[in-house]
């Protein structure tokens, strides 16, 4: 028999940005809330320099990331392969303890566009019949800008995001992207500073008609006071930031920008190293009665609770529902079911440029650092003639300088003299042209339960089907022949260049992106949406699930503003409707 | 070609710099460890933990080939570095261990290398095996340990394990451990050793970090930044306040 705790008003699965954002919002409207947080606590004193000046430590060894071993996922290219565990991390890096992965991010906060939000409705007015894959399952999310701006505005300010207004009401302004959705306000705080790579993008992609701005930012160029009364101070240009904890308080996270305050209030509290296993639901499924987890001495403790919140990232969330029997799976077959249907992700490629005469100072630098330009995102240029849909941000990012990841040309020699040789000469002398490009979604890319491989308290590991298909190789060869036009205006003396070109296959072995999306997206229609446009579960009205699993499709920006947005859209409707009146938001029918 | 700044702006940038570098070693909050605090070894005089002394002496040899020494050009090599003491003390830390893997069966070996690392092996597990069936290759070659080959004869094998040239399986393996795995584990803590703050045990006196011009641990540039194009002007500062 499971021991059991008191029963709490919500209980919070997970300490990260969604959770500390719930836990706050729901403190406010003056429930008891409990927040419970599988990895360690972290606090100022993990975070004091020079502590997090390691790289060893935290860029090579993760040691701020989740561990496999605690919940490893399983991963195959299509239905057919047998998925193997990802055993050490690669290709994505979720993160793990107080803070989640928002204690180690870059920082790149930037919004989706209004058109990539209603991208089914773009798609169906832009591209004529069998133009697009048919195995493609793109949606719109079912919100719309109008909708969302108020909170992707209040998310910013509590981030201190820090930019250049590209759109305000409708006004095009001068240095920010001319292609972003209208803002209701500028960005708090001015952008950061230019660095040698930014100044040389900058100017080359002007010189190609293209409209370059800096990458919208989460790390503060000013002190900044938030919302919540929490200070930032300026960022000193660390170039321990990707990865790494901020030793400056300068980089938005929910240490730095929430918790603090969220843990004065009496009406909350949150416990670590309680790994929930299961939401329990109801005999007859249609409310959750709380959670079960293993706490730090191995026990199985119930939880009761009147509201669950999973916010455990987007492919956590996943496996909770799966393990817990919320939603009926989805089935890539017979196309029946949504939890695990449509998981998306994001495709990167780049060209490596080497300049032997240029200092790039790598080391200086914010995690944000860099400048992008939003020409190709959906709507602002034809992609039907080239037989695919989507967009990239294509941009210069310098994320750190650290020494170990130090790129060398792909001629040079790993090891001996000749290692040593290229290490000196180009290290410091380098920058590189990026593209990070939207993942549609698909019949087979999907998750589910593994049927062979358990964690250590004897559930089901997730398992990931993912490859990269036509549309996003057709994406990733137009924008490497734009990058291509980039580069011989810059004329390095050496380049290289790798895209997910036809005939690539996903690899788990080498760092792609933490942006896994999808799995349990939001939407209108239940019956190809697990979570309503509330993010609500269609199935267990009391379990709300905010996160990246929402997104129907990925985009070409980073998530985190979405997800921060989304999140504060989810809370009002509870804290508006829901607690007045607990029961579907929307009806099935 | 780079500019230099101004003086004034050196001037300030070098007070403000220095301000910064923390006096770790008087400051409260602040863990480090003991051996931290000694100077770093030498590797000569080193008893490694992990290692018996036939792979010590493999391990030496083929870092001296991986990242050759002053004698072979210009930079310190990975023994001038410790590298290998680093390697050593890697083996009893967390990763060493696998700590943080998924190591639970059944253990698949004949999927895609696409979907990464499959072997029921730590890293301790994997140098312990990979170091023995090279010598046995090498014998069988050369009639010779590694560490008795010549340079060139030495590069050879470390080139046969990269492009994974070496049946292991014909000196025992019996899990499927590629040679070109061991090399790609080596090669990589190799370079971690000679790059990684010397907290760690390697880079030794941060010789790498001032080989390439990277400044260690200062991890504050605000005054900087702002300078495209300029050789940074100061030494590296390590995590325990060693300055170079």
């Amino acid at each position: 028999m499971a021991k059991q705790q008191p029963r709490v008003d919500a209980v919070i699965v997970g300490l990260g940005w969604t959770g500390s954002i719930m836990g706050m919002e729901l403190t406010d409207a003056g429930l008891n809330v409990l927040a419970l947080e599988r990895g360690e606590d972290r606090t100022n004193e993990d975070l004091a320099y020079p502590k997090p000046a390691d790289e060893l430590q935290y860029g090579i060894r993760h040691t701020m990331m989740q561990k496999p071993k605690q919940a490893a996922v399983t991963i195959r290219r299509d239905l057919d392969e047998r998925a193997l565990p990802q055993r050490k991390l690669g290709a994505f890096l979720p993160g793990n303890g107080v803070g989640g992965a928002g204690a180690h991010w870059t920082g790149v906060l930037i919004r989706p566009t209004p058109t990539d939000l209603q991208l089914k409705t773009f798609a169906d007015q832009a591209f004529g019949k069998g133009v697009l894959q048919d195995d493609m399952q793109i949606q719109d999310f079912g919100v719309s800008w109008d909708e969302l701006e108020p909170h992707f505005t209040f998310f910013e300010k509590v981030c201190g995001q820090s930019g250049t207004t590209g759109n305000l009401n409708g006004q095009i302004q001068e240095g920010g992207d001319p292609f972003e959705g209208p803002r209701s306000e500028p960005y708090p705080l001015p952008a950061l500073q230019d660095t040698q790579n930014t100044e040389m993008f900058e100017k080359a992609a002007k010189q190609l008609g293209y409209h370059p701005f800096p990458n919208p930012s989460a790390n503060v160029s000013r002190a900044w006071t938030n919302p919540y009364g929490m200070q930032l101070g300026p960022c000193n240009y660390c170039g321990f930031c990707s990865r790494y904890g901020c030793l400056n308080y300068s980089k938005a996270s929910p240490q730095t920008c929430i918790l603090n305050a969220l843990k004065q209030r009496s009406n909350f509290d949150y416990r670590t190293n309680a790994n929930v296993t299961r939401v329990e639901l109801a005999a007859d499924g249609k409310t959750a009665t709380g959670v079960t987890y293993v706490d730090n001495d191995g026990e199985e403790v119930f939880q009761p609770a009147d509201m669950v919140i999973l916010a455990s990232y987007a492919l956590n969330n996943v496996r909770l529902m799966l393990n817990s029997g919320i939603g009926q799976p989805y089935d890539p077959v017979a196309r029946t079911g949504t939890v695990g249907r449509n998981y998306s992700y994001q495709v990167g490629g780049g060209i490596h440029c080497y300049f032997d005469d240029i200092e790039f100072n790598p080391f200086a630098t914010a995690g944000a650092t860099g400048k992008m330009f939003n020409d190709f995102s959906p709507g602002n240029f034809d992609s039907a003639q080239y037989g695919f849909i989507g967009g990239a941000k294509m941009h210069s990012s310098q994320a750190s300088g650290t020494p170990i990841k130090t790129p060398l040309p792909k001629d040079a020699p790993s090891w001996g003299q000749g290692y040593k040789d290229a290490l000196q000469k180009h290290y410091g002398h380098h920058m590189k042209l990026s593209m990070t490009g939207s993942v549609m979604s698909y019949r087979s890319n999907m998750l589910d339960l593994d049927p062979t491989w358990k964690d250590p308290y004897g559930m089901p590991l997730l398992r990931m089907t993912f490859d990269w298909k036509r549309n996003e190789h057709r994406l990733s060869a137009f924008m490497r022949d734009r990058l291509r036009e980039i580069a011989d205006v810059l004329q390095p003396d050496y380049r290289d260049e790798s895209f997910n070109l036809e005939g690539s296959h996903f690899k788990v072995t080498s760092y792609v992106s933490t942006h896994n999306v999808g799995g349990a997206v939001m939407g209108t229609d239940p019956s190809t949406s697990a979570i309503n446009r509330y993010l609500q579960s269609w199935d267990v009205h009391n379990v709300f699930v905010p996160g990246g699993n929402a997104f129907p499709q990925n985009f070409q920006s980073n998530p985190t503003d979405l997800i921060g947005a989304l999140t504060y859209w989810s809370a009002k409707k509870i804290r508006e409707e829901y607690l007045q009146n607990p029961g579907p938001l929307m009806s099935r029918a | 070609m780079a500019s230099q700044p101004d003086n004034a702006s050196r001037r300030a940038f070098l007070r403000n710099s220095f301000m910064m570098i923390p006096a770790v070693s008087i400051a409260g909050g602040v863990s480090l460890t003991a051996e931290a605090d000694e100077p770093a070894p030498n590797l000569s005089e080193y008893q490694p933990a992990f290692f018996n002394d036939e792979e010590w002496s493999f391990l030496l040899a083929a870092c001296d080939r991986l990242i050759p020494g002053e004698a072979a050009g210009k930079g310190p090599g990975a023994l001038d570095t410790n590298v290998p003491i680093f390697i050593d003390r890697q083996m009893d830390s967390p990763y060493g261990h696998a700590d943080r893997w998924y190591m639970e069966g059944p253990f698949v070996l004949d999927g895609s290398p696409d979907l990464g690392f499959q072997y029921p092996y730590t890293p301790r597990d994997v140098y312990q095996k990979g170091i023995a069936m090279t010598q046995a290759y090498c014998q069988q070659q050369h009639g010779q340990r590694f560490e008795q080959l010549d340079g060139d004869t030495q590069d050879t094998v470390l080139q046969a394990l990269e492009a994974n040239e070496v049946d292991f399986a014909s000196f025992g393996e019996t899990q499927k451990l590629e040679a070109s795995e061991f090399f790609s584990s080596l090669l990589a803590n190799t370079k971690e050793g000679y790059l990684a703050d010397p907290i760690h045990g390697g880079n030794k006196h941060m010789a790498s970090w001032k080989m390439v011009g990277f400044p260690g641990a200062r991890a504050s540039y605000r005054d900087w930044v702002d300078q495209h194009n300029v050789e940074y002007p100061l030494g590296p500062v390590s995590l325990t306040g060693e300055r170079g």
